[in-house]
């Protein structure tokens, strides 16, 4: 396949390394250096999409990420993406891209018939046509919207790919390595400073590769080769490209991604596509560039209409033409430079500038080269519907709105320049209120809310002089107060072409009866009489402009319709445009994929896993994993075909007839020392700490200010000062928070230091009638009778020459005992265990099992300690001490905490003793009440009682003090079930607990 | 993403702390004899200005300090942060 539009030689392209790609199915040939739309512009191909609304034939407009239509589904590597900008992806080996927006085709699009009843979709369509029936809603219009607004596709499968995140601090960053960001980085550098230079394309250099320039007696692209090789070679300087910074957050957080995978024909395995960056700069210096505005006329989002620099990057960068018989129409010199390079290339322009004939270097130039120009002159409307053929032009009546007379020519491309908008979203961003510079009919940045400075064309700056000697001054300046250096540089000599003044002109008036759709924004579809049927309609915020008719809401973020948006608002509102004021600009300046944002935090890697030393053992006896916050717990021990419910039951069996061994390291510690510890328990504990003996543990509770128990564990003194805190695994975190923002900040005058332990020790808990047997073998040299260590007893001990605590306490109900071990020992402790446990039967038990035998028992857990639950509701009152003071004891005092008929926890037995009870269910007196049916207390735990065979269930209930015995029914809406259930007792086994003292 | 001043540690990310709420919260003293009133507003009531704030912070994956950060609540400018003693 021929490249019939790319020039016989220029460019910077590899001529040599021709590139296959497919696109619509069909196959073309690029070279290596390309973009997407560079090799499809060699192979003549403008019509690349279906507008977004309308459906109308789209072809590319610019070059780069002023793109707003070529978005396009590209598949690399067999990874399909949509919304890729065809200006921005380098050409692949293997690339095949495809239309977005249409149906069947591209060149068949059914839905273009949106443009021939376009006078039903105007401005707020949406909002007008969708409103009612409200049961529509879901059912027709958002399911018609989604199919016929389609951006793309997104993949259904997973992405493959890898991402990475990289964190980086620096003195400088520098966004863009045009003129300014090369001048200031330079100047920076050399200072020492730490710097980073961030250039979105593959290219460095930016507008020094396109414009006819000279620094130093060197090429614009030489000059910055040369200073991009010095800035490489100095290893205070990362010099980045396909690099693009696209947000900028508090404190000069800059987040930018750089793409690292897709332009690469071979990868490893561990290539990653993309890598986000997250730099904290001291100083940023945005040295983004600015953009040609487009100038608006009839049909101007034909294909073959093109801003006039991107036809010269075309040009010039990969040498191709975007057309041989353009027009190029402009309102200032920078349209001559775009004629002047066809004409070099043997092509034959025609100029329309809407200004008077004047002087000027490059009209002169123009003129001297017989380039045909027509002073006064505007495009009026474009003809062609895949394509532009020819175009009605006019010459400008003095007052510029209205044509005295027109004419037909033919063209087949279209390129305008409506002069500069200065690229301020970054500033934006930072905070940075802009002003309207009207000597370019702009806005720049303002005063800096952060450590920024805008340079050159960023900031307005429009001459190669001048941007070049802010620049370096800045950059100097700036490095100078970090670093403290200063090394002058000297400002570079240059060669530019004068500009003379630009016209205002941008957009062309409509002739009389004529209705031609000129569009303002491209990506949305919005044209000049949408914004006008807005602003009758009363919108007058620009804000609300925007969002009714989606002006610069797009991907593109606007960057080349919103300074005319502006312009049509303020001339129909009969003001000036900051009168009207801007939208906000916000981040991503450019689309960032999901993958890069989500790095390598993705599967199991999401969050941490926290296993404990005796993982590997669960996991060989066929544990089932439950996740505990970041932790894997055994939920059960699979044996043959056992389901949960078989294994659980037949664990916490075991455990009441014999003896089980549960693996309970993951329960918080917390190591507590110094003079005060007692004192500060008895402040954060509801009961009273003062006079518990050295070797005993006690249980307690500790609530919130506001009253509502917090958490619950026990805590041993081990020594005088010495303490050892459990908490839930789910509260472990935030229990130590807690404790030390009470040390820190409300009584530093306690003596006191609290550390995390959990992960110091291992722990086994061994519950059940054999358990002291077990121990006693455990320990030999130990008296584990029940005199020598009791309920809440505490020793030190010696297991098979590792240091052990046992403390005697039970989650089960049953006699237990609970051995920690330095974690490195875990496991060999887990497996002594074991190994003489075989003898009494022992079998591990997992969260299942411990569930079961703690909600017969009557123990409250996480599920009653829901954060609306006091003391009194958990039937935890008699651990609250009336003599002392403690955290939230006064909230105790509460009206509602007191009343008669006040929340508590009862047991539950359904009354056919077979239907399990579903959590969550809701206490009713009467099922069949009409609703609102008042609801009295609901479901908090259930289980499988082994010990009475039948289900049990622990429930927080209204006035549950006085309700035992009656019958209620137990209703899920959620499982359809409604149980009659008898309120009892919360303790169903071992009313008295007697057998954890036995 | 805020850059935060530990009094302790220095300049580090946000991402090391946890959010503590309003520092110029004053708990009661223990034993105090207190009205219903001046109970819940400790409990409950906090300022949420616009602009300054004294703020409480907790650097929770860094040396697990407790301390204060004057900030303004629209603009994020740390104006300082120091020991809660101080």
């Amino acid at each position: 396949m021929s490249q019939n539009f790319r020039l016989n030689t220029g460019g910077l392209i590899n001529r040599d390394k021709p590139i296959e790609f497919k696109f619509n199915g069909k196959k073309y040939i690029g070279y290596e250096g390309d973009t997407l739309a560079s090799a499809l512009l060699a192979n003549g191909i403008h019509l690349i999409g279906r507008s977004f609304k309308y459906h109308r034939p789209r072809g590319f407009f610019g070059a780069g990420v002023d793109e707003p239509n070529a978005k396009m589904q590209v598949e690399i590597n067999g990874c399909s993406e949509p919304n890729i900008n065809a200006t921005e992806i380098e050409l692949v080996n293997g690339l095949s891209a495809s239309s977005q927006n249409c149906w069947p085709s591209v060149n068949f699009d059914i839905g273009a018939i949106n443009n021939f009843l376009n006078r039903f979709f105007p401005a707020g369509f949406y909002y007008k046509t969708f409103m009612w029936p409200k049961s529509f809603w879901y059912r027709v219009y958002e399911p018609f919207i989604r199919k016929a607004a389609g951006l793309g596709i997104a993949s259904l499968e997973k992405d493959k790919e890898r991402y990475e995140h990289k964190y980086e601090y620096c003195d400088l960053l520098v966004t863009g390595s045009g003129p300014a960001g090369l001048a200031s980085a330079y100047a920076a550098a050399k200072n020492g400073a730490k710097v980073i230079l961030a250039e979105d394309k593959p290219r460095y250099g930016g507008t020094l590769l396109t414009d006819d320039v000279t620094i130093d007696n060197l090429s614009g692209k030489d000059w910055s080769e040369k200073i991009i090789s010095e800035l490489k070679e100095m290893p205070n300087v990362i010099v980045k490209n396909r690099s693009q910074v696209f947000g900028y957050y508090d404190h000069n957080m800059m987040v930018m991604f750089e793409r690292t995978g897709d332009h690469l024909e071979k990868k490893t395995k561990y290539t990653p596509r993309q890598r986000l960056w997250y730099i904290r700069a001291k100083e940023v210096l945005l040295s983004t560039g600015s953009i040609e505005r487009p100038i608006v006329f009839g049909n101007n989002d034909t294909p073959g209409v093109f801003l006039s620099a991107a036809a010269k990057e075309y040009m010039k960068v990969y040498g191709v033409l975007i057309g041989k018989k353009p027009i190029i129409f402009t309102n200032n010199d920078s349209g001559y430079e775009t004629a002047i390079e066809f004409k070099k290339n043997g092509v034959n322009p025609i100029v329309l500038d809407t200004r008077e004939d004047q002087n000027s270097e490059l009209i002169n130039e123009a003129k001297d080269l017989d380039i045909k120009i027509k002073f006064s002159y505007a495009v009026i409307v474009a003809h062609g519907y895949k394509k532009v053929k020819s175009a009605t032009i006019g010459k400008l009546n003095k007052d510029k709105i209205d044509f005295e007379n027109t004419e037909q020519i033919n063209c087949d491309s279209i390129c305008v320049s409506g002069f500069w908008t200065p690229t301020v979203h970054l500033a934006s961003q930072s905070g940075n209120k802009l002003k309207f510079n009207d000597s370019i009919d702009a806005f720049v940045p303002d005063k800096s809310k952060q450590n920024e400075h805008s340079l050159g064309a960023a900031n307005g700056t429009f001459t190669l002089q001048d941007t070049l000697k802010n620049s370096i001054n800045t950059g100097s300046e700036v490095s100078k107060n970090i670093t403290k250096k200063d090394e002058k540089i000297q400002i570079p000599n240059t060669n530019e072409r004068k500009y003379s003044a630009h016209d205002k002109f941008w957009c062309s008036p409509l002739p009389k009866g004529k209705n031609y759709k000129r569009f303002v924004d491209f990506q949305n579809d919005v044209a000049v009489s949408d914004i006008e049927v807005a602003l009758r309609e009363g919108y007058r915020s620009i804000e609300h402009v925007k969002r009714y008719t989606t002006l610069g809401m797009a991907t593109d973020q606007g960057r080349t319709s919103n300074l005319n948006g502006l312009q049509l608002v303020a001339n129909v509102e009969k003001k000036i445009v900051p009168q009207v004021g801007h939208t906000t600009f916000r981040p991503p300046f450019t689309p960032v994929t999901i993958g890069t944002i989500v790095g390598r935090e993705i599967g199991k890697e999401y969050m941490p896993t926290r296993k404990t030393p005796m993982h590997h053992w669960h996991e060989k006896n066929n544990a089932v994993w439950v996740d505990a916050g970041a932790w894997k717990r055994p939920r059960y021990y699979k044996r043959g075909n056992e389901n949960l419910f078989e294994a659980s039951k037949r664990e916490a069996k075991n455990v009441r007839d014999h003896v089980g061994v549960c693996d309970v390291t993951t329960l918080g510690k917390i190591d507590i020392k110094g003079p005060d510890a007692a004192e500060f328990l008895n402040r954060v504990y509801t009961n009273a700490w003062l006079k518990l003996p050295v070797g005993k543990a006690r249980y307690g509770v500790m609530l919130r200010e506001d009253g509502i128990v917090m958490d619950d564990g026990t805590t041993t003194r081990i020594s005088e000062n010495h303490y050892h805190m459990t908490t839930t695994t789910a509260q472990a975190a935030n229990v130590l928070s807690h404790l030390e923002y009470y040390l820190q900040i409300v009584w530093p005058e306690l003596n006191v230091n609290v550390v995390s332990t959990t992960e110091q020790w291992a722990g086994a808990a061994i519950a059940g009638p054999k358990s002291r047997d077990l121990l006693a073998k455990l320990f030999p040299k130990i008296d584990v009778s029940n005199e020598a260590l009791p309920f809440m007893g505490y020793v030190e001990g010696d297991l098979f020459g590792v240091k052990a605590r046992i403390f005697r306490i039970s989650f089960s109900g049953e006699l237990a005992y609970e051995i920690n071990v330095e974690s490195d020992f875990g496991l060999f402790m887990w497996e002594k265990i074991i190994d003489i446990g075989e003898e009494f039967n022992i079998q591990p038990y997992g969260t299942e099992a411990l569930s079961t035998l703690r909600i017969e028992m009557g123990h409250v857990a996480g599920p009653e300690l829901d954060g609306r639950t006091i003391p009194y509701d958990v039937s935890l009152e008699g651990l609250v001490s009336k003599k002392k003071d403690f955290i939230g004891k006064r909230s105790l005092a509460k009206e509602a905490f007191n009343k008669a008929d006040r929340q508590k926890i009862v047991g539950l037995v359904p009354l056919d003793r077979k239907s399990s009870i579903p959590e969550g269910s809701h206490l009713v007196e009467n099922k069949n009440a009409k609703l609102p049916n008042p609801k009295l207390g609901h479901v908090s735990s259930s289980c499988w009682s082994v010990e009475n065979n039948n289900p049990f269930s622990l429930a927080i209930l209204k006035d549950g003090k006085n309700m035992i015995g009656k019958k209620l029914f137990a209703v899920s809406p959620l499982k359809n079930t409604s149980i009659e259930v008898e309120v009892m007792s919360s303790h169903y086994v071992d009313h008295e607990g007697k057998r954890v003292r036995s | 993403m805020l850059n935060i001043k530990c009094p302790y540690c220095g300049d580090r990310s946000q991402k090391e702390f946890a959010y503590g709420g309003d520092g110029t919260i004053t708990r009661p003293k223990l034993n105090q004899e207190i009205s219903d009133e001046e109970w819940d507003n400790f409990v409950y009531l906090r300022k949420s200005p616009r602009g300054k704030h004294i703020e409480l912070w907790h650097h929770i994956a860094g040396c697990r300090q407790w301390f204060k950060v004057e900030r303004d609540t629209t603009t994020h400018e740390i104006f300082k942060t120091f020991k809660p003693e101080e």
